[in-house]
């Protein structure tokens, strides 16, 4: 995109070298550090699955019994590769054996890091190829059936019942759907384990499970052939186990995953230092599958005022683009978040939504942009609800968004029902459709309301950089700058599941997928 | 010449309204016109939109045309529908539970404690269960309140203390009993699979296992929580959308004063 908006793009490189020593410098904290769900998804990707009599998910059961036994600090991959050599059994024998309560793999004798890489080294490179098998499944099925045009239709899938969301899922897929994400149920960000198996009980939402994520990618899959279109599947990673869903989502070839750090230290009071180091491992599944992220800058409108915080969020964006960039993450995997959640009782209200998502769109010029719908203006007049959300795709197809997330007329009411997706399916075609080249036509008038509002924002959001650099991240949460929120470094949920590496920690994906293993 | 006289007759009888039998109003008096939209699990077809007629026909709806039907992907059917109702209801005998106060604003407020309470006045508040929206309690609680009306920590002679969400109705409990709180809030927004009438029948529970129920104040608040509700679940008063903290503390107070409790804290 030219620069239609006269941003100085001197501003735009200060502001993003700054939000690169910001990630710099965190990055130095995060690569000293291991967590409980870093070291579970480890296991994950070298084949642990399933639960005990209990309910207890193996790679839970084996990282505390490595935690109990004070071997955390080495990495799990350390103590099944060890004990593969000490032992003579495989690795799904010795997870067995440890779930059967038969071996105490923190008991045997140690061989040296070197014998132990040798041993895992063949099944971790095992693991990455049944993940590059899936991305090359997608790579096909888009070479082949195609997909939908941007901004793709993103629509929310929330009835807690995985078999209902697939009948829900399908609807949207022949509606016109192009993505589609199963939320949540309430406070599964909250668990740190991830739950087994299909489920049929949710609040709010559906659980995240490798079963359940399997049975959508099977139904979309399906629906996809049928509509001769790619329907991706989007699930959330954030919370506690992070890392871990992000690796379930690799397996089972999901296409795009939130995934945010702040968001989950923000609204979820999860410790800021557990969800920045597990999300660096996040991010780096994540890169490596070819899924796109979101991160979740819009949540901040919600607690703190669109209007007056707009820099706020582009600050954010910054950071978390620098962040994936540590993480080996393509520009193109990049989904930042905004959102239209301005007052609309605002004069001009529109012509400001528009700066941002204009502004967002030129300074982030390959990154496929989430755009959030109007939700905290959003009331019982679904009538007037429908308008919002049409002013709202508007401006996505005229500043060329990537995700749509569509708005639902019922938004303050229910989560939504299949009528209402139709509905919003409906408003969003007739619009990109009817609008389709409007941004190729216009120019914006220099000075004018636009032009200042996006220098206005852009000038902001560097400021507020070069004041986290000098404070710090951890100072400037603590001080809620970022929604409103304050969050203290050892406060929320999690820290105790946080380690500092020894010099002999071994974690065999990091390089791997640095390296970016072909 | 009779003829246009009762048309005229009709017309004057039909602008006044019987309070006592209401019907919707479309464009005329006692049209009964309404005006609907809802799914139904069949494929889109004549046959659907007789399903769609008849269910408007048992729901009271006489003449009721499918002005718009749309398949929905799965053989499931989306109308919109246009009917005239057949009932009317007695409006003058209707009689809504509300919260039953004389609303002061802040001043006010201040000044009841200082003349009838003559101490400060403790409210613990927070979103509770697995609840994480916190906009609702901090609009009532926090110094900055909602819609330019100041919260409940910005009274004089209030000790607001806002827990925040995901808070657990044990934990409110034992913050209640250690600040000797005069009143609790409970703020509950997601109402999915009703988790909300569970989680807030489990902490009159909890306070009547207690035995505390009687000696605090107990107020609810949310979207979709009515007066109503809240009194048929144990509570003492339940806010809806659009409340505001001198709403809430103007029915503490009031409670307060024309009501001795026992201290939590003794
Ligand atoms: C903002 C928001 C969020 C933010 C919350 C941020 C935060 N820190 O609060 C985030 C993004 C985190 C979020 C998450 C979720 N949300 Co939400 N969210 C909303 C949204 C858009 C606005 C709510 C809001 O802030 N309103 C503004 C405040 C001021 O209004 P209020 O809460 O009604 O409060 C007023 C009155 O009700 C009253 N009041 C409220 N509490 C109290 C208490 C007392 C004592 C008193 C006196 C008065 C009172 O006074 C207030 C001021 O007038 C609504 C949709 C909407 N437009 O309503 C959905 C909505 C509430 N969310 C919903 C859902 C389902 C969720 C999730 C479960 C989704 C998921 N599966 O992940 C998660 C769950 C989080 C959890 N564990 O609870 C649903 C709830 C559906 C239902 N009826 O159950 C809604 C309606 C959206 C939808 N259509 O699906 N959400």
């Amino acid at each position: 995109m030219k620069n239609i908006l006269n941003l100085d793009p001197k501003v735009i490189e200060n502001a993003r070298s700054c939000a690169a020593r910001i990630a710099e410098s965190i990055q130095t904290f995060i690569d000293m550090h291991t967590t409980v769900s870093i070291e579970r998804t480890v296991l994950r990707l070298l084949g642990a699955d399933g639960v005990n009599d209990v309910d207890i998910p193996i790679p839970n059961i084996v990282v505390d019994i490595i935690k109990d036994g004070g071997g955390l600090t080495r990495g799990a991959a350390y103590w099944i590769g060890n004990a593969m050599i000490q032992t003579g059994l495989s690795c799904q024998e010795i997870l067995e054996k440890i779930a059967a309560d038969e071996l105490d793999i923190t008991k045997l004798s140690m061989a040296s890091t070197e014998k132990v890489q040798e041993k895992i080294l063949p099944l971790a490179v095992e693991a990455l190829e049944k993940i590059r098998n899936e991305t090359s499944k997608r790579e096909q099925y888009l070479a082949t059936i195609g997909e939908g045009r941007q901004p793709y239709l993103y629509v929310i899938i929330a009835t807690g019942n995985i078999y209902e969301d697939v009948i829900q899922a399908q609807a949207a897929a022949r509606q016109g759907a192009d993505i589609i994400a199963v939320i949540r149920t309430t406070a599964q960000s909250l668990l740190d384990y991830v739950p087994y198996g299909p489920t049929t009980e949710g609040f709010g939402g559906t659980y995240a499970t490798q079963e359940n994520f399997r049975i959508m990618r099977k139904a979309l899959d399906e629906a996809g052939e049928e509509v001769r279109r790619y329907i991706r599947l989007c699930n959330y990673s954030s919370g506690l186990c992070m890392p871990e869903i992000a690796a379930m989502g690799a397996q089972e070839r999901l296409d795009v995953m939130l995934n945010d750090a702040l968001y989950g230290i923000l609204f979820r009071d999860i410790n800021m230092k557990r969800t920045l180091v597990d999300q660096f491992f996040s991010r780096l599944i994540i890169g490596y599958s070819g899924i796109i992220f979101n991160s979740g800058e819009d949540n901040y409108l919600t607690t703190a005022d669109a209007y007056e915080e707009a820099h706020t969020v582009l600050a954010s964006q910054f950071i978390n683009e620098q962040f994936a960039v540590r993480a080996n993450i393509k520009e193109e995997q990049m989904g930042l978040g905004h959102a239209f959640e301005m007052d609309p009782d605002i004069e001009n209200g529109f012509l400001y939504e528009l700066a941002q998502a204009l502004m967002t769109r030129e300074i982030f010029p390959k990154a496929p942009l989430k755009y959030m719908p109007p939700t905290k203006f959003m009331t019982g007049n679904i009538f007037k609800g429908h308008i919002q959300d049409a002013l709202f795709n508007l401006i996505s197809v005229w500043s060329g968004q990537s995700l749509q997330l569509l708005g639902m007329l019922t938004e303050a009411i229910h989560t939504p029902h299949l009528q209402d997706r139709m509905l919003s399916i409906e408003n969003a075609k007739y619009i990109f459709n009817n609008a389709r080249d409007i941004g190729e036509e216009i120019e914006y008038k220099r000075g004018g309301i636009i032009q200042t509002r996006a220098q206005f924002v852009l000038e902001k959001a560097n400021n507020l950089l070069h004041e986290i650099e000098r404070e710090g991240l951890f100072s400037t949460i603590e001080k809620g700058k970022f929604g409103g929120v304050k969050r203290l470094r050892d406060g929320g949920k999690g820290l105790d599941g946080v380690f500092i590496k020894d010099e002999n920690y071994f974690n065999p994906f990091i390089d791997l997928m640095l390296g970016g293993v072909k | 010449m009779l003829h246009a006289d009762t048309s005229k007759a009709d017309a004057v009888a039909a602008s006044t309204v019987d309070l006592t039998k209401i019907k919707p109003y479309g464009d005329t008096l006692n049209d009964g016109m309404m005006q609907l939209s809802f799914t139904l699990p069949i494929p889109e077809g004549e046959e659907a939109n007789e399903a769609a007629k008849l269910i408007a026909k048992k729901m009271g709806l006489e003449e009721p045309a499918v002005v718009y039907s749309n398949d929905l992907g799965i053989g499931y059917t989306f109308f919109i529908l246009y009917g005239k109702c057949r009932h009317t209801v007695d409006y003058t005998a209707i009689k809504v539970p509300k919260v039953d106060v004389d609303v002061m604003n802040r001043q006010q407020c201040e000044k009841y404690i200082s003349d009838n309470i003559k101490r400060d006045v403790v409210i613990v508040g927070a979103c509770t269960g697995t609840d994480a929206h916190t906009v609702g309690i901090d609009a009532i609680m926090n110094m900055k309140g909602f819609h330019g009306h100041f919260g409940l920590e910005r009274y004089q002679g209030i000790e607001a203390i806002n827990m925040g969400s995901q808070v657990s109705n044990e934990l409110l409990v034992a913050k209640a009993i250690e600040t000797n709180a005069d009143a609790i809030l409970v703020s509950q927004i997601v109402t999915q699979k009703d988790v909300h009438i569970t989680n807030m029948t489990n902490l009159v529970e909890l306070l009547e296992a207690e035995g505390i129920r009687d000696r605090v104040i107990l107020v609810c608040g949310g979207p979709r929580i009515s007066h109503e509700i809240a009194q048929e679940l144990g509570y003492d008063a339940g806010f809806g959308p659009n409340s505001y903290a001198e709403d809430v503390a103007s029915f503490v107070l009031t409670e307060m004063a024309g009501k001795k409790r026992k201290p939590l804290l003794h």
